[in-house]
């Protein structure tokens, strides 16, 4: 599903280039729930931007389910992301004055499904987060958990081959982060490809897989014993 | 342009965020309703001005006799100088080209009586001239004419209101209207837009005024106009020529302030053009100051929308919207708010200048109006730099990396 070769990536920081990402090699299967973890300044989330196409890396190649991922143009890089990706953040980031059930028909909306096919969708997936009775709510009016997982049916109302997390549970107490975990490995359960950007052990553990990041670098990749989240919730 | 789904997206993005609609909206009609006001009331100035001319031709000159205040050439101080036909025939004769119509006028007050119905009028005997001079507009018969001069003929020309007076309902045109035991023939009905008072006066030919009234050549005053071919600094030059000339004739002192006055509106007419001008640069300055601060305020909020929408883009970008959706967006929200409001500010303008009305009359503001043209492209133009102003920081926004927007809390 994902193909990275010889990744490369600098900011550059005045006169100096930071070298975030030092040639990563790395590669997803479908299905996978892979757990990216490294301290701050390990390059992580660069890695993550750059799968997301949020950010592009300066050498090597990436595939994205056989597709190129190149010099796309933003027009086409949002097409893309529309496409084939979902993204869950640490902040939530929904659109405080959407309700729960706006917010989870907006990637919808970019793919230019009617207006029917959106809510219709929509309340499919806030039912698989457990949250039709909250559709008509407001952000401010859910807790943390709960925008979160408004979220996760956002970023999963697309159909996206890909659901990227970038610490996601970043935000939230550790009842309410198992939570949101017990419903990513029930996504991933149903066939999804899901990459979790974390640093907490525990939330590491709940994946099938962790890739450790240094220095830019990957130092370790190991497949682990998944830890279920719903024995804690 | 017209996408059901995307203005549904504004609309819902428009009413959800009251207060950011109501900080645009309220900018951008508050410029035009002040522009409109401010434009109103230079308007209204520039009526007030204007309108003391219409009455009368703008280029008359008055000549009239008083009494000499010094002694000259052995005659006596406080010597009345009265004017004759012979005084009227030298300025036709003298100032060929530089006239354009003159006549004499014979002040008089006249009792008027029809049947049961009299009253007392000014009486004005004048040469046929005297109608374009005061801009007299016959609404039935006809003015005095050469014939009615020469064979001296008893014809008048009345006032609209000495008919409604004195005929009630009746057409005064070819009655009878007996003056002072004598019975004058109506052949004409005139209107003036100068007021009640123009339209209370009978006038008959000089000529038979003199016959009638004691049998001389006497006028109490003469008016011209001058050929409007002359700048204002000619006719005032013409004006201080004739009065020479008649000083000259009179055997007046040249500086006796009182004996011939010579009274033209040139002069007047030169300062209320400086004042004129004033105005215009005025209302010009004022004017497009009230749209320059409009358009930076629209600027402002426009900014101020954007950097508050940034995350909410970001959002956007990372859920698959291409950034000309996100510019289009942006704009035609701002479009939509600046055109109601514009339009409010606009309707409002006009209704508060019609409150004022003739209110402001004692203040020289005189029917404030402004034409719909001019402020249907002030609003054009607070629209566009509305657009200009929101497209910089829109494409900056759809431009910033989605994670850079998501980044900032």
């Amino acid at each position: 599903m994902i193909e990275i070769k010889d990744l490369h990536k600098s900011y550059q920081m005045g006169s100096n280039s930071l070298h975030v990402l030092k040639g990563i090699n790395f590669s997803v299967k479908e299905g996978e729930l892979v757990a990216i973890m490294g301290s701050s300044g390990s390059g992580k989330s660069t890695l993550l931007n750059i799968l997301g196409m949020l950010d592009e890396a300066d050498g090597g190649s990436y595939f994205l389910d056989n597709v190129p991922i190149k010099g796309l143009n933003e027009t086409k890089a949002a097409q893309y992301r529309n496409k084939f990706l979902g993204f869950v953040f640490q902040s939530f980031n929904l659109i405080n004055y959407k309700t729960a059930l706006e917010n989870v028909a907006l990637p919808l909306y970019y793919q230019r499904k009617n207006r029917k096919e959106r809510t219709e969708k929509a309340m499919n997936y806030l039912g698989k987060v457990g949250l039709t009775n909250w559709a008509t709510h407001l952000p401010s009016e859910l807790s943390g958990g709960q925008k979160q997982r408004v979220a996760i049916a956002r970023a999963l109302a697309a159909d996206p081959k890909v659901l990227l997390a970038d610490e996601p549970t970043g935000a939230l107490d550790s009842t309410t982060s198992y939570e949101v975990m017990d419903i990513i490995q029930g996504i991933n359960d149903e066939g999804k490809t899901i990459l979790v950007v974390t640093h907490e052990q525990d939330i590491a553990n709940m994946c099938k897989r962790i890739v450790h990041l240094k220095d830019g670098v990957i130092v370790e990749d190991k497949e682990v014993e998944q830890v279920r989240a719903s024995q804690y919730v | 342009m017209f996408d059901r789904d995307r203005w549904g997206e504004i609309f819902e993005a428009i009413g959800k965020n009251k207060l950011r609609t109501f900080l645009s909206g309220f900018t951008v009609a508050l410029g035009i309703l002040i522009f409109t006001i401010l434009l109103g009331l230079g308007n209204g100035l520039l009526n007030s001005f204007l309108s003391s001319f219409v009455d009368d031709a703008q280029n008359v000159i008055f000549i009239r006799g008083g009494n000499t205040s010094k002694a000259y050439k052995g005659f006596q101080e406080n010597r009345k100088i009265q004017f004759k036909n012979e005084d009227f025939e030298f300025i036709k004769e003298n100032y060929i080209g530089k006239v354009e119509f003159a006549t004499p006028r014979i002040y008089r007050n006249g009792l008027a009586k029809y049947k049961k119905e009299s009253g007392s009028y000014n009486v004005r005997a004048v040469h046929p001239d005297h109608q374009y001079l005061e801009k007299t507009i016959m609404m039935k018969g006809r003015y005095l004419n050469e014939a009615d001069l020469e064979e001296r003929t008893k014809n008048i020309v009345i006032g609209r209101l000495v008919e409604k007076d004195l005929f009630k309902n009746e057409n005064a045109l070819g009655k009878m209207l007996e003056m002072d035991g004598i019975a004058y023939k109506i052949v004409g009905v005139f209107q003036d837009s100068g007021g009640d008072n123009e339209e209370r006066i009978i006038y008959l030919s000089y000529k038979t005024a003199q016959l009638l009234y004691g049998n001389n050549d006497h006028i109490n005053q003469i008016n011209l106009t001058y050929n409007m071919v002359m700048s204002t600094e000619q006719a005032i030059a013409f004006a201080n020529q004739i009065e020479e000339d008649f000083k000259k004739k009179f055997k007046v002192a040249p500086d006796d302030q009182s004996a011939i006055r010579v009274r033209s509106f040139a002069e007047d007419i030169k300062e209320t053009m400086v004042i004129l001008g004033g105005i215009y640069v005025i209302i010009f300055v004022v004017g497009i100051g009230t749209l320059i601060s409009g358009v930076i305020g629209i600027g402002n909020i426009m900014t101020f929308s954007v950097k508050e929408r940034t995350k909410e883009l970001g959002i956007r970008k990372a859920l698959g919207a291409s950034p000309r959706s996100i510019i289009a967006m942006v704009l035609q929200e701002s479009v939509l708010i600046t055109s109601v409001a514009g339009y409010l500010g606009l309707i409002l303008g006009i209704f508060a200048l019609k409150m004022i009305g003739n209110n402001l009359e004692e203040f020289f503001i005189l029917n404030p109006r402004v034409e719909t043209g001019v402020i249907m492209i002030a609003t054009m133009v607070l629209i566009f730099f509305g657009l200009l102003a929101g497209y910089i920081p829109a494409r900056r926004a759809a431009k910033i990396k989605p994670i850079i927007a998501l980044r900032d809390e």
